[in-house]
C-alpha cells in the first residue's frame, strides 16, 4: 500500500502542530538561556551585592545545603507514608472505597502551596513547638536536636514536615499506578504458596514496583527541592549552615530565599537571585531527568 | 478505626487454600482434652493426618475489634489520668493496638501472621496520618475564614484601607485575568503539541524528545518559571519590570506540560477505527483530526484543561516575582503591578499592618476563597468528564 497523497492542508496542519512542539523545546531552552544571561553578572559581583559573601559560590553554597536538607527531611517522612497510602489504595482498601480514597489524596495535591504555608505557620508550627522543647530536653545530646528549641515552631523540621505533606500525593500517585499493575498471576501465586498478605506484597508487589518507587521518590525530591512558598512562610531563615533541626536559626533554601528577597531587591542583588535560581533549575532538572530516565527504561523493559 | 477492622476479614478469606481445613487444625490448641481425631466425619488414618495438618490456629474474627476497643479504652484512661489531649490519646491508642494485636497473634497463631497484622496496622496508620493534615487544614481554614467572607469582602479592594474593612476584589480580578491569559497561551500550544505527538509523531526522534522533555518540564520549580518570565521581560522593559502578562507567561510554562500530558492521554483513547473510517471516505488527515478525533476526545480534553487551571490558579511564587503586589484594582495585563489571590494571602499574613488581626483575618478569608475556587474547578473537571464521557468510551 502506498502512503496517502499529501495535501496542502495536511502539510500546513502538520507544520503548525510541529511548530507548537518545537515551541516547547524552545521555551525550555529559553529558561536556561535567559536565566544564564540575567544571572551572569552575579558571578563577578562584589561581595556587598551578595549579602556579604566573598563570591557567588560561597553565596549559594549555604542555600544549596538548606535546600537539600529540607528536601531530604521531607522525603524521609514522605516516602514511608506515601508507600503506605499507595498500598492502602491499591491492595488494602475494599474495592469500593479505593476510588474515593484516591480522590481524597488527590485533594492534598490540589491545595495551593501558599495555603500550606499559612497552615504550617499559624497552626502546625505552634502545635509542634512543645514537641521541640521535649526533644531538646531529652534528646539534646544528638546534634540534630541540640536546640535551643524554637518557641514559634518555625524550624527547618516544620518546613520539612510541610514539604512532606505536599510531596506525599506525588509519590502516591505514581507508586499506586505501579502497584495496581502488578501481574495478578504473581500475586495469586504468592497466595497459593500460603503467603500472608504482607508476604505477598513483599514478594510480588514491591520487587515489581522497585524502579517505579525509586523514580517516584526522585520526582518527589524534585518537587521538594523547588517548593517555595510553604518554606518561605514557615521557615525563620538566617542562612546559616547547621544540622540543628529545631532551633530559631535555620539554613534557608534557594527558592525561599528568592521569594523573600526578590520583591525588595535591585541591581546586582537581583542578578544574584536569578543566578541562584539557575542553580536550582539545574539541580531539579538533573533530578527530574534521572527520574524520568528510570521510568522510561522500566517502561521499555516491561513492554 | 473501622477501616482497620474491616480489612481483617479478607485476611482470613483471601488465601486460596482455606476452605474446610481450619476445622482440622483448631482442636490442637483450643480444646484442652480433645483427642486427635475427635471428629466423627474424618476417620481413616487420622493419626497421620494430624501431623500433616495444613492449617494453624487463628485469632477469632472479632479479635481486631476487641483489641481496638481495649486499646482505645486504655489510651483514654491513661490520657485522662495524665491530662493528655486528644492527639496524645489517639497516638497511644494506635500504638497499643499495633503492639497488642501482633503479640496476641504471635502467641496464638505464628510469627508470620503476627508480622502480617503488624504491617496491616502500619500501612493503615500511614494512610490515616497522611489524611490528618488535609482534615486539619480544611478545618483551620474554614474556622478562621468563614467569618470573614461576605459580600463586602468579595467586592472591595484594599485601596486606602487601614485596619478593618477592605476586600479581595482586586486580587480576584488579577487572578482571573492572569489565569485566563495563561490558559489562552497554554491551551493552543499544549493541544497542538499533543496532536503532533499522537497523530504525527509516532516514532520520530523529535516526538520522543518532546515527550521526554515535557515530562522533565513538569518538574520545573514554579519560582524558576517566575524568574524566567522576569529575565525575559527585563530584556524588553528594563530592570524592575512588573506586569500581569509576565505572570501569565510564567504560569503557562507550568501549565503547558500538564495540558500536553492530559490531551495526549485523551487523544490516544480515540479508537483507531474512527480515524480509518474517516480516511476511507477520502477525508484528509487534518480534517479527520479536527472533525472526528478532537470532538470525540473533547470531554477528556476539557477535563484535563480544567485540572491544569486548578493546578496553576494557586501558584504564588512566580506571581510574587513578576506580577508584584498592589492594593488597587488593575485590569490592564500589560502595565503596572497586579495583585493576585495567592500573593494577597502571602502579604496579608506576613505583613498584616499594624493591628495585625485584620490583615491576618483577611488572609484566612482569601485562603478560604482560593481553596473553594480550586475545589470547585476540580469538581467541575470531574463533572465534565463524567457527564460527557459516555460519548468516547464505548
Amino acid at each position: 500500500m502506498s502512503r496517502p497523497r499529501q495535501r496542502v492542508g495536511d502539510r500546513i496542519f502538520f507544520n503548525i502542530t510541529r511548530l507548537a512542539g518545537l515551541l516547547i523545546l524552545l521555551a525550555l531552552a529559553g529558561v536556561a538561556i535567559f536565566l544564564t544571561t540575567e544571572g551572569l553578572p552575579a558571578f563577578t559581583a562584589p561581595s556587598d551585592a551578595l549579602g556579604g559573601a566573598a563570591n557567588f559560590a560561597t553565596y549559594v553554597a549555604p542555600l544549596v545545603f538548606g535546600t537539600l536538607l529540607a528536601a531530604v527531611l521531607a522525603l524521609l517522612i514522605a516516602t514511608p507514608l506515601s508507600l503506605g497510602v499507595a498500598l492502602v489504595i491499591s491492595h488494602y482498601a475494599p474495592r469500593r472505597l479505593a476510588t474515593p480514597l484516591g480522590y481524597l489524596v488527590d485533594l492534598l495535591a490540589a491545595v495551593p502551596s501558599v495555603v500550606y504555608g499559612l497552615w504550617g505557620l499559624a497552626f502546625l508550627g505552634v502545635r509542634l513547638s512543645p514537641l521541640y522543647g521535649w526533644l531538646e530536653q531529652h534528646l539534646g545530646w544528638i546534634p540534630l536536636f541540640a536546640g535551643p528549641a524554637s518557641t514559634t515552631g518555625r524550624t527547618i523540621l516544620t518546613a520539612g514536615i510541610v514539604l512532606a505533606i505536599m510531596v506525599v500525593p506525588i509519590i502516591t500517585a505514581i507508586t499506586r499506578e505501579i502497584f495496581v499493575q502488578t501481574p495478578t498471576l504473581n500475586q495469586e501465586a504468592a497466595f497459593a504458596l500460603g503467603a500472608t498478605r504482607w508476604e505477598m506484597i513483599r514478594l510480588a508487589v514491591l520487587p515489581y514496583a522497585r524502579s517505579g518507587i525509586v523514580s517516584a521518590v526522585m520526582l518527589g525530591l524534585g518537587r521538594a527541592l523547588g517548593e517555595t512558598m510553604a518554606v518561605a512562610m514557615v521557615l525563620s531563615a538566617s542562612g546559616v549552615v547547621s544540622i540543628n533541626l529545631i532551633s530559631n536559626t535555620n539554613p534557608s533554601t534557594i527558592a525561599a530565599n528568592i521569594a523573600l528577597k526578590f520583591p525588595d531587591s535591585t541591581g546586582l542583588a537581583v542578578n544574584a537571585l536569578v543566578a541562584s535560581g539557575l542553580v536550582l533549575f539545574v539541580i531539579t532538572f538533573l533530578v527530574n531527568f534521572a527520574a524520568r530516565s528510570i521510568v522510561a527504561r522500566s517502561e521499555r523493559s516491561l513492554a | 478505626m473501622s477501616g482497620l477492622m474491616r480489612i481483617q476479614v479478607p485476611v482470613q478469606d483471601t488465601p486460596p487454600p482455606s476452605p474446610p481445613v481450619p476445622v482440622l487444625g483448631r482442636p490442637t490448641g483450643s480444646e484442652p482434652g480433645g483427642e486427635p481425631g475427635g471428629e466423627p466425619g474424618r476417620d481413616s488414618g487420622t493419626g497421620t493426618v494430624r501431623h500433616l495438618s495444613l492449617s494453624q490456629p487463628r485469632l477469632p474474627r472479632w479479635a481486631g475489634w476487641l483489641v481496638a476497643v481495649v486499646s482505645a479504652a486504655a489510651a483514654a484512661l491513661v490520657s485522662l489520668t495524665l491530662g493528655w489531649n486528644f492527639v496524645g490519646a489517639a497516638v497511644l491508642a494506635v500504638v497499643l493496638y499495633g503492639v497488642a494485636l501482633p503479640v496476641w497473634s504471635r502467641l496464638v497463631e505464628n510469627p508470620r501472621a503476627a508480622r502480617d497484622r503488624l504491617m496491616t496496622t502500619l500501612v493503615w496508620s500511614a494512610f490515616g496520618l497522611a489524611l490528618v493534615p488535609l482534615v486539619s487544614l480544611v478545618y483551620t481554614v474554614l474556622r478562621n475564614g468563614l467569618g470573614v467572607v461576605n459580600g463586602q469582602f468579595l467586592t472591595f479592594s484594599m485601596r486606602n484601607v487601614i485596619g478593618p474593612g477592605g476586600g479581595i476584589y482586586h486580587a480576584l480580578i488579577g487572578t482571573l485575568l492572569i489565569t485566563l491569559a495563561a490558559t489562552l497561551i497554554s491551551v493552543p500550544v499544549g493541544l497542538l503539541t499533543s496532536i503532533y505527538l499522537v497523530e504525527y509523531g509516532e516514532r520520530s526522534r523529535t516526538a520522543r524528545t518532546i515527550t521526554f522533555l515535557v515530562d522533565v518540564m513538569t518538574g520545573i520549580p514554579s519560582i524558576v518559571a517566575g524568574l524566567f518570565a522576569y529575565a525575559l521581560f527585563v530584556l524588553f522593559f528594563g530592570e524592575g519590570v512588573r506586569m500581569g502578562f509576565g505572570g501569565a507567561v510564567a504560569l503557562s510554562l507550568l501549565m503547558i506540560p500538564i495540558v500536553v500530558r492530559s490531551c495526549e492521554e485523551m487523544l490516544k483513547l480515540v479508537p483507531r477505527d474512527l480515524r480509518e473510517a474517516s480516511y476511507a471516505l477520502g477525508v484528509p488527515k487534518w480534517r479527520t483530526i479536527v472533525k472526528v478525533v478532537l470532538p470525540t476526545a473533547l470531554p477528556g480534553i476539557i477535563t484535563g484543561i480544567t485540572l491544569a487551571i486548578a493546578r496553576v490558579v494557586g501558584e504564588t511564587a512566580p506571581l510574587l516575582i513578576i506580577a508584584g503586589a498592589t492594593d488597587s484594582v488593575n485590569s490592564n495585563l500589560f502595565a503596572e503591578r497586579m495583585e493576585t489571590l495567592p500573593v494577597f494571602i502571602y502579604y496579608s499574613f506576613t505583613q498584616p499592618g499594624v493591628p495585625a488581626e485584620y490583615g491576618q483575618a483577611r488572609a484566612w478569608g482569601a485562603a478560604l476563597v482560593l481553596i473553594a475556587l480550586v475545589m470547585a474547578l476540580n469538581l467541575l473537571a470531574r463533572a465534565v468528564g463524567r457527564l460527557l464521557s459516555p460519548k468516547t468510551v464505548r
